[in-house]
């Protein structure tokens, strides 16, 4: 922020007060003394937790809110620690952040940004929340992130999928762990073609709104640069519970492969009717009809039950990573033992990327010796870590996106229980899914400076 | 020609629940002059009747398989429901199987309570109070019931799905002249459009063959000089409201194996059902199920891919253009009755 | 004074002085009390409350006076948002420009909607303006995309420089008025409390009252009387003679107005405008707002406007946690107790709170919050007249 603005800022203030004439208020701004927003004073210091706890994607918000829970714990130096033992920065000794108490107020996105905003704002300005994070859809993101920097606070996003969030409307005060569009394509492609062959024609249906669109490109994009034909594109209304009309007509499209570019309750109905359309027996083409689900996540796939059986996808971390592929995904084992511990069952994807961001926030905090978002952002920028579950990972200076192995899972043909759903089925290096700054699908965006507020 | 046919079938298969719905609104307005918010929220209410009933079936209990881990490293429970217990594990397995259908004679008992209940405990009290107000409570109450399935359910959509027997496609176009493999179409959505027209048919009957529709029918058409013939009008009321509450209730317990059953999907239903009855006239029986099936087909027609090219977001504002054309050239809806709720 | 009297007198100076008041008002707890989190006096809920008064107030002229029940004032809402984010990011950044064209904007969809929609009457109506409303989000959302930003929407962009504004180069523009930044507040504390007073709050408020004033000439003018005839019995006024049509459509631009007034007030509070606030629920809640406070009534909509925000923002931020800091200082087993009983309708639950409030207030209050207030006053003053009728009794008796 530049100095002009904090002046003017400074004389407003004192005019409001002195023009109110009231009597003698002791008027104390722990911003005017620290130079950012929301600067803990006391002995604590306050995260907020913005999820969505009504509407569609209830469950998942709920799944998130533990693992902030298991976090809070961790940092509080209560519980067994989880992933503090295992993160390769050994910076946070569990007494809190920069010995402050970790305390959290809550917050429901009802994902929708409106409501994620007032949400958000009320964390910032009533409980003087110095981090925001959680969220469970780009759309939110994207706009708690645009707040986040407007008011000085370091945004953490949670469960955000577009390219969007780090690409064209990436801010400087915003951080993502979590995977994107543009790697689930780069992960994916050569897995699909290895499993299904280079000469296949996809169809695709979208959902409409842009987290569909930009899955839909990368998805596009990246398997014809391997030899796929991309048949037709369809785009799907958000509120669409029966796909049966769009569903209908793909069979005889002459493609022989569906990408459904769909989340959440969407991606379930529209996977079920593919599959009562006996898209799953039909062959086209003289081959085995496909589907495929590029982004996955462990409630969609229990919503789809039994559908979702041989299909393949991707995610951002799955609880058996460390038991399958071995130590370089460590952290992985000691997070599920703590959370499975506490819960009774092994946590999401959502619930480790929460988990895993809030770790990293007080990491950052407590290297850089200071809250102040600015000095926040300088210790993430091109910070590399290990031991978090998902192996080497790289959070990059240019646009804040976290850089790391993406996981290749397939449903389950006989899942044992409800939380056994996906096999996975590779591990895409790093290097396959890295991507310049500058790629156009991740065009049009720049990261501004940091913001400490006032 | 075959993607059409595809098309009317999937607008029949949606208007069957549009028209299951609007229809027990149309009673409900007809009958009792409420307008119902919560009748989205007794569909759901069915759909979950088949959750339920479907967990009743499959309860069970846990035996420790000492051979196997589960992901903590203790020993591995495995759920073995009372049904194969009782009856077998093959009987007990094709009779959780068979959860959905049977799930019916569940729901009956269960939204005839339902309905009793919401007609008996809130609805009589606003017979004489405005529309407004109508709307106002039964939307609080169906939030109210929402929020109580959430809670033990979870906002997660739940797969119920249909018998073994019913999965998988019929190829309908075979039985048309077309090649094999041009039209096929899902066992239990045909299923769904017979049940559909069998409930509509039953409807009717009973109100057209009975004493007791009758009445009602005439109670419909003019309640004042059917109270001062000395019946009591109120108590077969009461009966009507259940009856559409057990109508959407069966509605959604079929649903169940389409679309997977989610808390907010009477919502989603909602909205479209007022449409409805509206483009179908208000009051009028068959209206609401021929505006039903007219308005599912006309919105499969919309998400037509050619469609869809040509004008872009038709297929989500399709609906609403066809309600606002008809209101506006045709106020009394589709099969209104002159004078009936015009103004 | 001001062509108001009486009665109304006194509404329009409680409103007003309730309005700028507020950050001490709803600030009643000390900031370190258990009870803090009932705090509202904090700039974005008082924001809100006073801007989905407007919105409820405009809803009201037309609800409350006419009886035409629409269900797609959301809509309108929602156009003067993008039309006031569009004159922040291409034209200036003082609010001014935006809110007006906000209104323009919301005006003239209104003339469209209503001249359509008022062509019919009673459910018909409210059907038709649902249906615009749907068709406007369903549009917003996904094929207006270059024009709205889709589910994302819009914001004020590192490279938005509008014309009128001088944004220092990789600055975020943010809204103002003269040079006075709506984000901008300053905190008094007095002994354990804590006021903010925010320039964007006293902004709303003032526009408020200035739209709370004119809902009050509007209410006691004979067009508002011309309303009223509407509702009261518009075949009888059509046979006197009297073409409503003109009646109601001013009323009802008149409404979408207020509307528009409200989207652009949000804009420039918080400079983010998606969709989702042209869902039909959007349209839902302002009638809910306007019922649960009293339809007809000058300050039920401001009420139950705040009502409903207060629920959407307070009690959807407890969780277990505050739960067991209030319920600590009982005996454990009583604590988890109470705990497991409030759970369920704060939080995650807050809808199911929401919900029954709404049917709660429904059956005990058909007017309303305000009948509410009215019931509690003459509880009080029949008391009191009971005691001085006692009185005269006793007097009387001995009298005899």
């Amino acid at each position: 922020m530049s100095r002009h603005n904090l002046t003017r800022r400074g004389v407003i203030k004192t005019g409001a007060v002195a023009g109110a004439g009231l009597a003698l208020p002791t008027y104390l701004s722990a911003a005017g003394h620290e130079g950012f927003t929301n600067a803990p004073t006391g002995d604590t210091v306050t995260l907020g937790f913005n999820v969505p706890q009504s509407g569609p994607y209830a469950d998942e918000g709920a799944d998130e809110l533990r693992a902030f829970e298991l976090a809070v714990e961790h940092l509080n130096g209560e519980g067994d620690g989880g992933m503090l033992q295992t993160f390769s920065s050994k910076a946070l000794e569990g007494t809190g952040i920069l010995g402050k108490r970790v305390e959290y107020v809550t917050g429901d996105t009802q994902t929708k940004s409106d409501a994620a905003r007032a949400s958000a704002r009320s964390m910032i300005e009533k409980d003087g929340a110095v981090m925001i994070s959680g969220g469970s859809s780009s759309g939110v993101a994207v706009a708690v992130q645009a707040l986040c920097q407007e008011a000085g606070i370091i945004f953490m996003a949670g469960l955000t999928h577009s390219n969007d969030t780090t690409g064209k409307d990436r801010k400087a005060n915003g951080f993502r762990h979590f995977f994107n569009s543009y790697m689930s394509g780069a992960a994916l492609a050569p897995i699909l073609v290895d499993q299904y062959g280079a000469d296949r024609k996809a169809y695709h249906l979208t959902a409409d709104y842009n987290w569909g669109y930009t899955t839909e490109e990368a998805m596009a994009s990246s398997t014809e640069a391997l030899g796929w034909e991309t048949v037709n594109s369809v785009k799907t209304p958000l509120t669409q519970t029966d796909f049966s009309s769009y569903i209908a007509p793909v069979l005889n499209s002459g493609a022989d492969v569906l990408v459904l570019n769909h989340y959440g309750g969407n991606m379930v109905n529209s996977l079920t009717n593919a599959v009562q359309f006996g898209l799953r027996e039909a062959e086209a083409n003289g081959k085995k009809f496909e589907i495929v689900v590029p982004l996955y996540s462990e409630l969609m796939a229990r919503g789809a039950g039994q559908n979702i059986a041989g299909i393949l996808g991707s995610q951002n971390w799955d609880w058996k990573l460390e038991n399958q592929l071995g130590a370089r995904y460590t952290g992985t084992n000691a997070f599920v033992q703590s959370f499975g511990e506490k819960y009774g069952f092994p946590p999401s994807q959502a619930a480790h990327t929460c988990y895993v961001q809030t770790l990293l926030y007080a990491d950052a905090v407590t290297r850089a010796g200071s809250f102040a978002p600015c000095a926040v952002v300088e210790a993430l920028e091109g910070f590399e870590f290990d031991g978090l579950g998902n192996g080497p990972t790289t959070y990059r200076a240019d646009d804040h996106q976290c850089f790391k192995d993406v996981v290749v899972v397939r449903g389950k043909e006989n899942p044992e229980n409800e939380f056994d759903l996906v096999e996975i089925v590779e591990v895409t290096p790093t290097e396959q899914v890295t991507y310049a700054p500058d790629h156009p699908q991740f065009a049009g965006g720049s990261l501004g400076s940091c913001n400490n507020g006032a | 020609m075959d993607q059409i046919i595809v098309q009317v079938l999937n607008g029949l298969d949606k208007g069957s629940a549009y028209a299951l719905i609007a229809l027990g609104l149309t009673l409900i307005f007809g009958t009792l002059g409420v307008v119902n918010f919560a009748h989205g929220a007794l569909f759901m209410l069915g759909a979950f009747c088949a959750v339920v009933f479907s967990r009743i079936l499959s309860l069970s209990h846990e035996v420790v398989d000492e051979t196997r881990t589960d992901f903590l490293g203790n020993p591995m429970k495995i759920d073995v429901p009372y049904m194969h217990d009782i009856f077998g594990p093959e009987l007990g397995a094709s009779i959780i199987d068979w959860a959905v259908p049977l799930s019916i004679l569940f729901s009956i008992p269960v939204m005839i309570g339902v309905g009793f209940a919401m007609e008996r405990g809130l609805i009589k009290h606003f017979y004489k109070r405005p529309h407004a107000d109508q709307i106002l409570v039964t939307f609080g109450l169906a939030i109210v019931l929402q929020e109580i399935v959430k809670a033990f359910f979870g906002a997660n959509p739940i797969q119920t799905p249909a018998p073994e027997a019913f999965t998988g496609s019929f190829d309908f176009g075979v039985l048309l002249g077309f090649d094999p493999l041009t039209i096929m179409y899902p066992y239990w959505r045909l299923v769904y459009f017979g049940f559909a027209a069998l409930i509509i048919g039953a409807v009717f009957a009973f109100l057209q063959f009975t004493t007791f529709g009758m009445v009602v029918r005439a109670g419909m058409a003019d309640r004042e000089t059917v109270g001062l013939l000395g019946i009591d009008i109120d108590r077969r009321f009461t009966l009507m409201f259940a009856i559409a509450a057990c109508v959407a209730g069966v509605a959604g317990v079929m649903y169940a194996p389409i679309v997977a059953p989610n808390y907010h999907m009477g919502m989603d239903f909602l909205v479209l059902s007022f449409v409805v009855v509206v483009v179908g006239g208000m009051g009028s029986l068959p209206g609401a199920v021929f505006a039903g099936f007219l308005l599912g087909v006309l919105e499969s027609f919309a998400s037509m891919p050619a469609i869809v090219e040509l004008l872009p977001g038709i297929n989500q504002i399709i609906i609403y253009l066809v309600a606002i054309i008809i209101l506006l050239t045709r106020p009394r809806g589709l099969m209104g009755r002159k004078g009936v709720m015009e103004e | 004074m001001l062509g108001i009297k009486g009665k109304d007198l006194s509404v329009f100076i409680l409103v007003a002085a309730l309005a700028l008041l507020a950050p001490f008002l709803l600030n009643p707890f000390p900031v370190d009390s258990a009870m803090a989190q009932f705090n509202a006096g904090y700039p974005d809920l008082m924001q809100r409350f006073v801007i989905f008064g407007i919105f409820a107030i405009g809803f009201n002229i037309l609800f409350g006076l006419t009886g035409y029940l629409s269900f797609g004032h959301a809509a309108f809402l929602g156009v003067g948002s993008y039309a006031a984010i569009w004159m922040m990011k291409l034209v200036s950044l003082n609010i001014i420009p935006g809110i007006i064209m906000a209104i323009v904007f919301a005006g003239l969809f209104s003339v469209l909607v209503g001249y359509i929609s008022l062509r019919r009457s009673g459910i018909y109506f409210s059907i038709l303006t649902l249906a615009f409303a749907q068709m406007s989000y369903a549009l917003a959302y996904s094929v207006l995309t270059p024009l709205t930003g889709g589910e994302t929407g819009l914001q004020i962009k590192p490279g938005d420089n509008p014309l009128l504004s001088n944004i220092p180069e990789g600055e975020i523009g943010r809204a103002s008025l003269f040079g006075l930044e709506m984000s901008d507040s300053s905190i008094i504390r007095l002994g354990g409390w804590e006021f903010t007073m925010n320039v964007g709050y006293y902004v709303c408020a003032v526009v408020m009252v200035l739209a709370f004033y004119m809902a009050i000439r509007i209410f006691r003018s004979p067009f508002g009387m011309m309303l009223r005839a509407v509702k009261s019995n518009q075949q009888r006024m059509n046979y006197t003679g009297l073409n409503s049509k003109p009646y109601t459509l001013a009323a009802f631009v008149i409404s979408g107005m207020y509307a528009g007034l409200a989207g652009g007030l949000m804009v420039a509070m918080d400079t983010q405008v998606g969709p989702e606030r042209m869902f039909w629920t959007a349209s839902g809640e302002v009638v809910l707002m306007t019922i649960l406070g009293g339809a007809g009534t000058l300050i039920g909509p401001v009420l139950g406007a705040g009502f409903i925000k207060y629920m959407e923002n307070i009690v959807s931020k407890i969780n277990s946690t505050v739960l067991h800091e209030w319920f600590a200082f009982l005996p454990d087993g009583m604590e988890d107790f109470l705990v497991t009983i409030f759970y369920p309708f704060v939080g995650k639950g807050w809808h199911l709170t929401l919900g029954l409030m709404f049917m709660a207030v429904v059956i005990f209050l058909p007017g309303g919050l305000v009948q509410g207030g009215q019931k509690l006053a003459a509880m009080f003053r029949r008391k009191k007249a009971d005691d001085t009728d006692g009185d005269t009794a006793n007097q009387k008796t001995p009298a005899e």
